[in-house]
Formats: C-alpha cells, sequence, structure tokens
C-alpha cells in the first residue's frame, strides 16, 4: 500500500505543487526586505558600528588617555601612546584602532571612564583598500564630530539602563 | 621566643617584632599604607587593625604594636573588617577619583585595597579637599590632592636619604606634605619616593603619562651606571626602555636605587650608534659590518703586536673584556688596560674589592674613608653608611680627602696622603677610635688610588688594614669602593698590561709619540681622546661620545639593557644582566663582534656561544662560577711603598649626573644637573 501511495505522489506531482502554492501565497503578503541602500533597517540606540572619539560640548576631546580600552580590546586592535600635553593635562599622542582586527564587541566603550571612545550607528565603511581600516586619532575625531549628534541621543536613550 | 595565637594558629615569634611583622611570619596579610619595613614605624594610617586579646575591647593598629607571649591576634573578625572599612571609607573621602588618570593607576595600593576594603558608592557629598601641588625637583611630580598623609615620603627623606627637607605642616584636613619654602629635593635618591608613596601623589616626573604598568615587560638585570652593581628591573614596551625599578637584594641595595639608575636611561634613545662607520677622507660615514671589518683588517694584518693597543671601557660586560683580551692575546699585544682613569689596582683579588661587602657596612663600628665622596660614587651605598650611623650607636667615621656633605657626620681628618701617613702611624686621634673598634672599615676611594702615587696610598691604607687587624677570618675591613661596573669584572680577568705591556698612560703616550699604530676602544670614552694622535682607533660602543668622534672605524655596540652579560660589582659580587630589549639598527652584541672580527683577522677565537664564552670566564676566573655570591679575595703584599706627593686627594666623579656615555645623551639628567646647579647657587 505504502509504494502505491507514495507512486501516486510522485506521478501527480504533489510537492512541486505544494511548493509553489507557498510561493503563491507570499506573493500576497507584505515585503520584508528594505531596498537598501535607498531603505533602512531600523537601529538599536546599542547598535556597535563604526568607532569614533568624542569631544566635549566646548571642543575639548574627551580622551584622557588612561588606556582601559587598550587594555580590556580582547582583540589587541587599539594602540594608544600618551604624554602630557603643554597644558600639563594627559593626553594621547596616538590612538589607533585596527579596524581589521576589531570584532565589535564594545568592550572599549564599556570600559571608557569619560565616554570617549564609543561604537556609533555607522555600519557603511567599507573601504577598498585594508589601509583605510587601519584608523587613527584624526580619522576617530572626525567621525565623532560627524556622528555626535546621533551618538548623544543614543547615549541619552541608553542612559537609564546603564 | 613568644608565642602568639594568630587566627586561631599558634606560632612562635622572635621577640621584639610587631604584631605586623608577626603576622606575616604567619602568611596572614595585613593591609597598610604607613608602614614600610626599611622606615621607622609612624602607625597613622590605621589600616592594619587587629583584635588583639588580651588588650583593650576595641581595634588595635597592629604596626605598632609589639607581640607579648601568649597574646591572641585576630584578623579576619567582623570587629576588624568593620573597622578596615571604615578606614578605607575615610581615606576614600578626600581621595580624588582620577585614577584613569593617574600614573600610579595599576599599581596602587590604595586602589589594590579599596577593592577588598572599599565601599562602592561614597556617602560624602560636600566638597573634597584641593591642595596645591609640590615643586620637588625634574624627578618628582606632585599631585597632593590625592596625599592620604602616610608619611612614608617624609620618614625616607629624613632616615634614609638624610635630607631633612620634607615635613608635613598643619593638622587634620589641613594637613599638607611639603618642603616648607619651595625648592627641589638635594637627593641622589629622590626617585625611591615615587616608589614609595602608596598613591599617586608622588610620581615619576619623566614617566609622566608615558605607559601604563600591565603593559610592560618586565626583565630583572643589574645596573651598570655605578659599581655598586645595583639589582634592577627593566620595564620595557616594544624595544623602548620605559623605567628601571629597584629589585629587593639585602647584600646590594636593599631597595633603593640612586637617581642616575633610574632615570639616565631616556639616554639609551639617543646618540645611539646604530650601524658602523668607516673615516673616509677624514669624514665618518656609514659603512656594512663587512667594509667595517676589512677597514680595520686592512690596518692591523701584518701589524707588529706591541703596535696595538686596547683600552676596556666603564660599563663593558665580562664578556666583551675577555673576547677582547683573548683577540689581543692572539695578535701579540699586551698593550691592554681596564683602568681608564689610572686607577693602580693590579694586586690580588682582595686588594681591589670591597671585601666587607656592602652588607658588611652595618657591622662596622669605625668607619674610615680614604679619598672617597660615596654619596656622589654611589648614593645607595653611601644611604647604607648613614643607616650604619643610625643604627650603630653613631658608630665614629672619618674622611681624608675633599670636604663633602655625605648625610652624616663625618669626622675630616686632612686632605692628602701625609695625613694618611699620619693616621697609619698613630699620630691622629681618630687612629685610637678605628683600634678600639671591633670592625674597622677602610673604605679606599678612587680618588685615592687614581694618581700617580696610587699605589703608595694604597700600600699605606693596606699598612693601616693590618695595623689594625682588620683583616681577619671573621671580617675583612679593607674596602675599595669603585666608581664603576667594569672595574673589578676586568681586574678579575687581568685586563691589565702583560708582560712589557703598556698602560692606560702609556698607551697614550706612545699614540702621541707614534709608537702604538692601532688603539682598540671598547666602549672607553673617559681617556683624553686628543692625544690619541695619529693612531688607528677602533671604537666599539653604544653611544657617539668622546672615543665616537675620534674613532676610524666605528663598530656599533649593544648597551647594558640590550644584551645578556656578567658583571662583578665593587665586592666582587657577580652578577647576571639580562637582555631586555634588542639593540637598535645593525648593532650587535659586542662579544659576538669581537669573535667575528677575530675571525676576519685569522685569529678565530674558540667560542661560538655565550655559554662557552662564560665557561671560558670560569677558566680564568673561578669567581665567575659562583653567581650572585661574593668570592672572598685573596690577600697578599700589593701596592708599593714609596713617595707620595703633597697632593689632595680629589673627588673622583666631579658631576654625579654625567659619568658615562649613557647619562650624558639623557635629557633627565641635564635637568637634574640644573635643578642642582640652581639649588647650589640659592644656598
Amino acid at each position: 500500500m505504502a509504494s502505491l501511495d507514495r507512486t501516486a505522489r510522485a506521478f501527480l506531482l504533489s510537492e512541486l505543487v505544494a511548493g509553489f502554492a507557498l510561493t503563491l501565497k507570499y506573493m500576497f503578503k507584505p515585503k520584508v526586505t528594505v531596498n537598501y541602500p535607498y531603505e533602512k533597517g531600523p537601529l538599536s540606540p546599542r547598535f556597535r558600528g563604526e568607532h569614533a572619539l568624542r569631544r566635549y560640548p566646548n571642543g575639548e576631546e574627551r580622551c584622557i588617555a588612561c588606556k582601559l580600552c587598550e587594555a580590556i580590546c580582547p582583540a589587541q586592535a587599539i594602540t594608544i601612546e600618551a604624554e602630557p600635553r603643554d597644558d600639563g593635562s594627559r593626553r594621547t599622542t596616538r590612538y589607533d584602532i585596527d579596524m581589521t582586527k576589531c570584532i565589535y564587541c564594545g568592550f572599549c566603550q564599556e570600559a571608557c571612564p569619560v565616554d570617549a571612545i564609543v561604537e556609533g550607528p555607522n555600519f557603511e565603511f567599507s573601504t577598498e583598500t585594508r589601509e583605510e581600516l587601519m584608523y587613527n586619532k584624526d580619522k576617530l575625531l572626525a567621525n565623532g564630530d560627524r556622528w555626535e549628534s546621533l551618538i548623544a541621543a543614543n547615549l541619552q536613550s541608553d542612559a537609564a539602563y546603564r | 621566643m613568644p608565642k602568639v595565637k594568630i587566627d586561631g594558629v599558634e606560632i612562635e615569634v622572635p621577640a621584639g617584632i610587631t604584631v605586623l611583622q608577626a603576622c606575616e611570619l604567619a602568611g596572614v596579610e595585613i593591609p597598610r599604607f604607613c608602614y614600610h619595613e626599611r622606615l621607622s614605624i609612624a602607625g597613622n594610617c590605621r589600616m592594619c587593625l587587629v583584635e588583639v586579646k588580651p588588650g583593650p575591647p576595641k581595634p588595635q593598629a597592629s604596626c605598632a604594636l609589639p607581640v607579648a607571649d601568649k597574646q591572641e591576634i585576630f584578623t579576619k573578625t567582623p570587629v576588624v573588617q568593620k573597622a578596615r572599612n571604615g578606614v578605607m571609607e575615610f581615606l576614600l573621602i578626600n581621595h580624588p577619583l582620577d585614577c584613569p588618570i593617574c600614573d600610579q593607576g595599576g599599581e596602587c595600593d590604595l586602589q589594590d585595597q579599596a577593592m577588598a576594603y572599599g565601599f562602592d558608592r561614597s556617602r560624602y557629598h560636600e566638597n573634597k579637599r584641593a591642595v596645591p601641588d609640590k615643586e620637588l625637583g625634574p624627578l618628582v611630580k606632585t599631585s597632593m590632592n590625592r596625599c592620604i598623609h602616610c608619611t612614608r615620603c617624609i620618614r625616607f627623606a629624613t632616615e634614609v636619604a638624610g635630607v631633612e627637607e620634607l615635613g608635613a605642616t598643619g593638622r587634620g584636613e589641613s594637613m599638607e606634605v611639603t618642603t616648607y619654602v619651595e625648592h627641589a629635593l638635594s637627593t641622589e635618591l629622590a626617585g625611591n619616593l615615587v616608589d614609595l608613596c602608596p598613591v599617586g601623589a608622588l610620581t615619576s616626573k619623566p614617566y609622566a603619562f608615558e605607559a601604563r604598568s600591565w603593559e610592560l615587560t618586565k626583565t630583572e638585570s643589574i645596573d651598570v651606571l655605578d659599581g655598586l652593581g645595583a639589582n634592577i628591573r627593566v620595564d620595557t614596551r616594544g624595544a623602548q626602555v620605559m623605567r628601571v625599578l629597584p629589585r629587593l637584594n639585602d647584600d646590594v641595595n636593599e631597595e633603593w636605587i640612586s637617581d642616575k639608575t633610574r632615570h639616565a636611561i631616556d639616554g639609551l634613545r639617543h646618540q645611539r650608534l646604530d650601524r658602523p662607520y668607516v673615516r673616509k677622507g677624514g669624514k665618518l660615514v656609514e659603512a656594512t659590518w663587512d667594509e667595517a671589518f676589512g677597514a680595520i683588517t686592512a690596518r692591523l694584518k701584518g701589524m707588529d703586536g706591541a703596535k696595538i693597543a686596547a683600552i676596556a671601557g666603564d660599563q663593558c660586560d665580562a664578556e666583551s673584556m675577555v673576547a677582547l683580551k683573548d683577540l689581543m692575546t692572539a695578535l701579540g699585544s699586551s698593550n691592554i688596560d681596564c683602568r681608564q682613569d689610572g686607577a693602580k689596582l693590579d694586586g690580588p683579588r682582595g686588594s681591589y674589592i670591597f671585601n666587607a661587602g656592602v652588607h658588611g657596612i652595618d657591622s662596622a663600628d669605625a668607619i674610615l674613608l680614604i679619598g672617597s665622596n660615596p654619596r656622589t660614587e654611589s648614593p645607595v651605598l653611601n644611604a647604607r653608611i648613614r643607616k650604619r650611623y643610625l643604627h650603630g650607636h653613631h658608630c665614629a667615621i672619618g674622611s681624608i680627602g675633599p670636604a663633602a656633605d655625605l648625610t652624616y657626620p663625618v669626622e675630616r681628618l686632612g686632605a692628602g696622603p701625609a695625613t694618611l701617613r699620619e693616621l697609619v702611624d698613630g699620630k691622629l686621634g681618630f687612629f685610637e677610635k678605628l683600634k678600639a673598634a671591633r670592625n674597622p672599615l677602610i673604605i679606599v676611594g678612587m680618588g685615592a688610588v687614581a694618581r700617580e702615587d696610587g699605589a703608595a696610598v694604597l700600600a699605606m691604607a693596606r699598612e693601616l688594614a693590618e695595623k689594625l687587624n682588620a683583616v681577619r677570618e671573621d671580617w675583612n675591613g679593607f674596602a675599595v669602593l669603585h666608581t664603576t661596573a667594569a672595574r673589578v669584572g676586568g681586574l678579575d680577568l687581568g685586563l691589565v698590561p702583560g708582560e712589557g705591556g703598556r698602560d692606560v698612560a702609556g698607551i697614550l703616550a706612545g699614540c702621541e709619540k707614534g709608537e702604538i699604530g692601532a688603539v682598540y676602544l671598547l666602549a672607553a670614552d673617559e681617556i683624553d681622546t686628543k692625544r690619541l694622535g695619529k693612531a688607528f682607533v677602533i671604537y666599539q660602543g653604544h653611544h657617539g661620545d668622546a672615543g665616537a668622534h675620534r674613532a676610524d672605524v666605528i663598530l656599533p655596540g649593544a648597551a647594558y639593557t640590550e644584551k645578556p652579560g656578567t658583571y662583578v660589582n665593587t665586592e666582587g659580587r657577580v652578577q647576571l644582566g639580562r637582555r631586555a630589549g634588542y639593540p637598535p639598527g645593525d648593532a650587535r652584541e659586542d662579544w659576538a663582534i669581537l669573535r667575528a672580527l677575530s675571525e676576519r683577522l685569522g685569529k678565530t677565537l674558540s667560542y661560538d656561544t655565550l655559554a662557552q664564552v662564560r665557561s671560558r670566564l670560569v677558566s680564568i676566573n673561578k669567581a665567575f662560577a659562583a653567581i650572585d655570591q661574593q668570592a672572598p679575595g685573596a690577600w697578599g703584599a700589593f701596592g708599593k711603598a714609596g713617595a707620595t706627593t703633597d697632593a689632595p686627594f680629589v673627588a673622583a666623579i666631579a658631576n654625579f649626573y654625567m659619568t658615562c656615555p649613557i647619562s650624558r645623551a639623557s635629557r633627565t639628567m641635564a635637568e637634574c644637573m640644573a635643578s642642582r646647579a640652581q639649588l647650589m647657587a640659592a644656598e
């Protein structure tokens, strides 16, 4: 009996019909894809994208070269060198992130006592060469300036849970 | 021996120690800030509270409480825990929350102990105390808001360094550690204040913000900037030496090092020789190793051995010195010397080492300094003499030589050899003091022997030692204080002129007359290079200093942090320095350069590895087999009785901060020098 049943299903193309039926059903449902890059999905305020170094509203850079991000980075992607600035404050002379090493775990922003290094909402920073992914301090500060309003808003909305 | 019970475990401890020390013997850790083994007890931080029975029903400061028989000590009860938590909370009330920008972060006692005893939030909502920072000179950076008033710095300056310049003004919240009138500290041991400070109030100025303790690779090594051979830890990041810290060795440096040892390291970054040079048409031009060796071979091949000479420098490791000596012997030259200052030392081992040992100072009961200023020659050893002065019922200390402030009272007997003669003949009152002493210590400095009549002075010193019965089975009070790290090693290996050979003075005289055709300078910069005349000069070393400027061929070598090396300190203690980083550019380890050159000269030396060089060292002198031990020196007739001049002994070191190529290249040392000069001018 079982063999008769199997043979009938095979010759009547029942799997094919079931498949087409499913396809037809989804043709009448709303679309789940977005038309990237013209459309984008929603992002959590905790989204961990491209890094940025922030400044205080008066323009002073936040980073104080405590090197906690460098210490905690599990991929050892961060390199910092520091020395006293002319006014005697502790500042970095070099702040490099190797974005090819980075695993976007977000430990650096967790470790930062002054919210200087953050992972912002930008995820569109692909490059054509590897070298462009070796970020230096200028690049990171420029990122901070560019994304500050969004970053600040994200931090604000997440502050209650930290 | 009192028996005490610590947390229920009975232990027998030596009488007279404190409860804190007893707990340490029992392996129980007691938190503390103000207590330090090598300083007097202050008992003011209150962190070491324990419960003691019998005793008052309140916690006791264990650092200031002597142990008594049948005492019961509790260190882990809720009462103790609560008391310590309370003390910690009080300490943190005024301590700023600036760990991220504090250089002590990561190696801070307060940070560590707050992890164990601290409360996780503050209950104090008033303003914190603000204290103006103090200026303590070019080495110590202050941030007085962080001070917890443990007074370790004050006690160190007063007791160990012997400069009573730090103190506290005000009481309670308005207490401030200060120098009263603002000025730089006038001590050569200022760097140790930074190590002692349990918080970040005193940090290192040259090292400010440069690195974190967790980024550094630590290498245990030996210092070569003076003759003491202090045990150090070299901290490196990548190829760069970031800082030098002392290592504990009670027999040598306890846990102190001098400012030169600690801060001259920035000299390792400047003026380095990183590739070979050959002089062409009067100018030094960059060359390859092959070209440099070729230039040397062309000049030395066929030259008579008697026309070749070699001088070993003051910071050479024993390995490179033995390679130099073997090479010179192979070339048929006996013109070799390791005594750039012309010290007349070449007798049996007992005649040129600090026989009593540095730890021997602790049992000396009368000390005579001959032509020596230990404060500039070895500040750490000077602190040891001061310690003996303080703890040894003010043992008598006399000095023949230039007047100097040694931080303890010294009876100045005279200035030159004539005074020494009088003393030997018993005509001076101090002779009786030495005679009465059970363990008299005679410290002979380079100022006394590095002169024309040095051998005669040395003979007088020996006569004095024998007259005082200072050289016995149980005590050898004849002590030579060297100013350089390589000297004892060089003398142990026989880097002195052989039969018919010339010493440094002879070599220079020979160069001027044209009798010496080629001179090999192994990092030797302290000679008068103008006197090298027309000789062909080969300079092997790590810094572009005096020797390199005159050289015809420069072979770049390694500095002491860049090679494994054996050094013998002034006591004759053989110690191993370890490699903390690699030499820059094309520079190589020194013994290996000499080995490679010997092959090109057709006189290949018989060793290829470091282990083989070290066994060669042992075959020349058995002392090299006993690492970290002070091998006793043989005694015999040394020195040469003879006429002495009237010239007074002069200080062997005119300027403490600049004595070698490394310290001369160091900016920090230049700043220290300027600061000291300013201080002198102000006085």
